[in-house]
């Protein structure tokens, strides 16, 4: 299914737009399928939103949900 | 508290708002407001709390003035470079607003002064630049229970958040751990000054972070508690995402101030540049201090034999594998070339040592 993902910070260097997956319906597997998509994630631990709401547990997408995924970064 | 009629005529244009009014204006006069850094962030959150009347602000940052600084730091000036932070930044609030009390601390924060310097403020504003930092502030204020507001920006991006307010039911809102429980490993992400930026980012940040400052200080509005805003300035797009304070989270944070004491934050930017490249002169001098010690990193063998200066050698294998410890304050390190010393220098600096490197290592020199 296709996944509305938002990438911020310098994950936005190399995702962004509307990301088609199969076989993803939960943010553990979105994980595991970007990483092989993105090999640069493996080294970034990145926070993920679903609709907005930051999870720390493995978290069902429902379709047509929005993805933000959020790496950590301390410039000021 | 009554306001005094210059009080009033100073803060007249904010005290006219009908939510603010002079309830508020006497609020932020009894307020302490703890800035640390005095950077990007921290300069125009410190202009404008320090114009809004926050009766006592603590600035504490302990780098000087460079010219780099100045296109987003425009509350120092050209004449600044090179002189304290902490101390140009305090005269410069002073100047703007002479009724308010300002405090310099030019001095690291660290797990030994962090609790003593958070304590004397009711609201602490992080305007660092590296995780270390972050995570050691965040931590010592769940520990003291003091809102924290967080700033940091990368690129044309900024983060806004508010942490650990306690509310009514005595539980404190979401912290920095909520969002990234633990601190990235050195290299996973760009640190520091590495990545560009332009001044108006962490201007708009910064002033975001005093807006979110006051209206903690004066009940007004909507604080962004429990939330990250996200501002990108190349599309003027906000976010905001909510996000949940966790029990397990508060496992992560050192369980009281003894234990936060003997935390190790680790400092990869201060490691970064913690040593100081010298030429032979220099090497030859401070070699003679008290405490020091002079380390060759060649491997065995490696020529010229040094035998006109004391010094032992540690191999950059057993360096690195065995990591000695060398109880001396002062460590000077050489190699053939001067890279693996440098790479030595990085490895040994702890924050607490002074590691000195001879630039260029031994082969540069007539010396043996």
């Amino acid at each position: 299914m296709p996944i509305n993902i938002t990438a911020f910070g310098q994950i936005s260097e190399f995702i962004s737009g509307t990301i088609s997956v199969d076989k993803v319906n939960d943010t553990d597997s979105l994980r595991k399928h970007l990483v092989v998509q993105f090999p640069s994630l493996k080294d970034i631990n990145y926070a993920i939103a679903v609709d907005k709401k930051i999870i720390s547990v493995n978290t069902l997408i429902e379709e047509n949900a929005t993805i933000a995924l959020l790496p950590p970064f301390s410039g000021g | 508290m009554e306001l005094s009629n210059d009080d009033k005529q100073r803060y007249s244009r904010q005290i006219a708002l009908q939510q603010f009014g002079e309830t508020a204006q006497q609020k932020l006069l009894q307020s302490k407001v703890l800035v640390i850094g005095a950077g990007g962030l921290g300069c125009p959150a410190l202009q404008y709390l320090a114009a809004a009347g926050v009766g006592t602000i603590g600035i504490l940052d302990n780098d000087t003035v460079s010219l780099s600084n100045l296109h987003r730091q425009p509350l120092y000036t050209t004449a600044d470079v090179g002189l304290p932070k902490a101390a140009m930044a305090s005269g410069a609030l002073l100047a703007l607003n002479p009724t308010i009390k300002v405090k310099a601390f030019p001095v690291r924060l660290d797990t030994g002064n962090a609790l003593e310097l958070i304590k004397n403020y009711e609201v602490i504003i992080d305007g660092t630049d590296n995780f270390a930092s972050r995570y050691l502030i965040n931590d010592a204020c769940v520990l003291l229970k003091k809102p924290l507001i967080y700033g940091s920006i990368y690129q044309f991006e900024g983060q806004v958040a508010v942490f650990n307010v306690v509310e009514e039911n005595n539980i404190p809102s979401a912290n920095y751990r909520d969002l990234f429980p633990h601190q990235p490993k050195e290299n996973e992400v760009p640190n520091c000054s590495e990545a560009g930026v332009i001044g108006v980012l962490p201007g708009i940040i910064g002033t975001m972070m005093a807006n979110e400052c006051i209206k903690l200080i004066t009940g007004i509005g909507n604080s962004l508690i429990n939330k990250l805003l996200i501002y990108n300035t190349l599309t003027n797009q906000i976010f905001e995402m909510d996000i949940t304070p966790k029990e397990e989270t508060l496992h992560l944070i050192p369980a009281d101030e003894a234990a936060f004491r003997s935390t190790e934050y680790s400092f990869s930017c201060e490691t970064a540049h913690s040593f100081e490249d010298v030429g032979i002169t220099d090497f030859l001098k401070l070699m003679k201090e008290a405490d020091t010690v002079v380390v060759d990193v060649r491997e065995v063998g490696e020529k010229p034999v040094i035998t006109s200066f004391k010094h032992i050698n540690i191999p950059m294998s057993i360096l690195k594998t065995q990591k000695p410890d060398i109880p001396q304050k002062n460590i000077l390190v050489f190699c053939h070339a001067g890279v693996r010393s440098v790479d030595a220098a990085l490895f040994l600096s702890n924050g607490k040592n002074k590691i000195y490197n001879l630039k260029g290592g031994i082969v540069r020199y007539n010396i043996h």
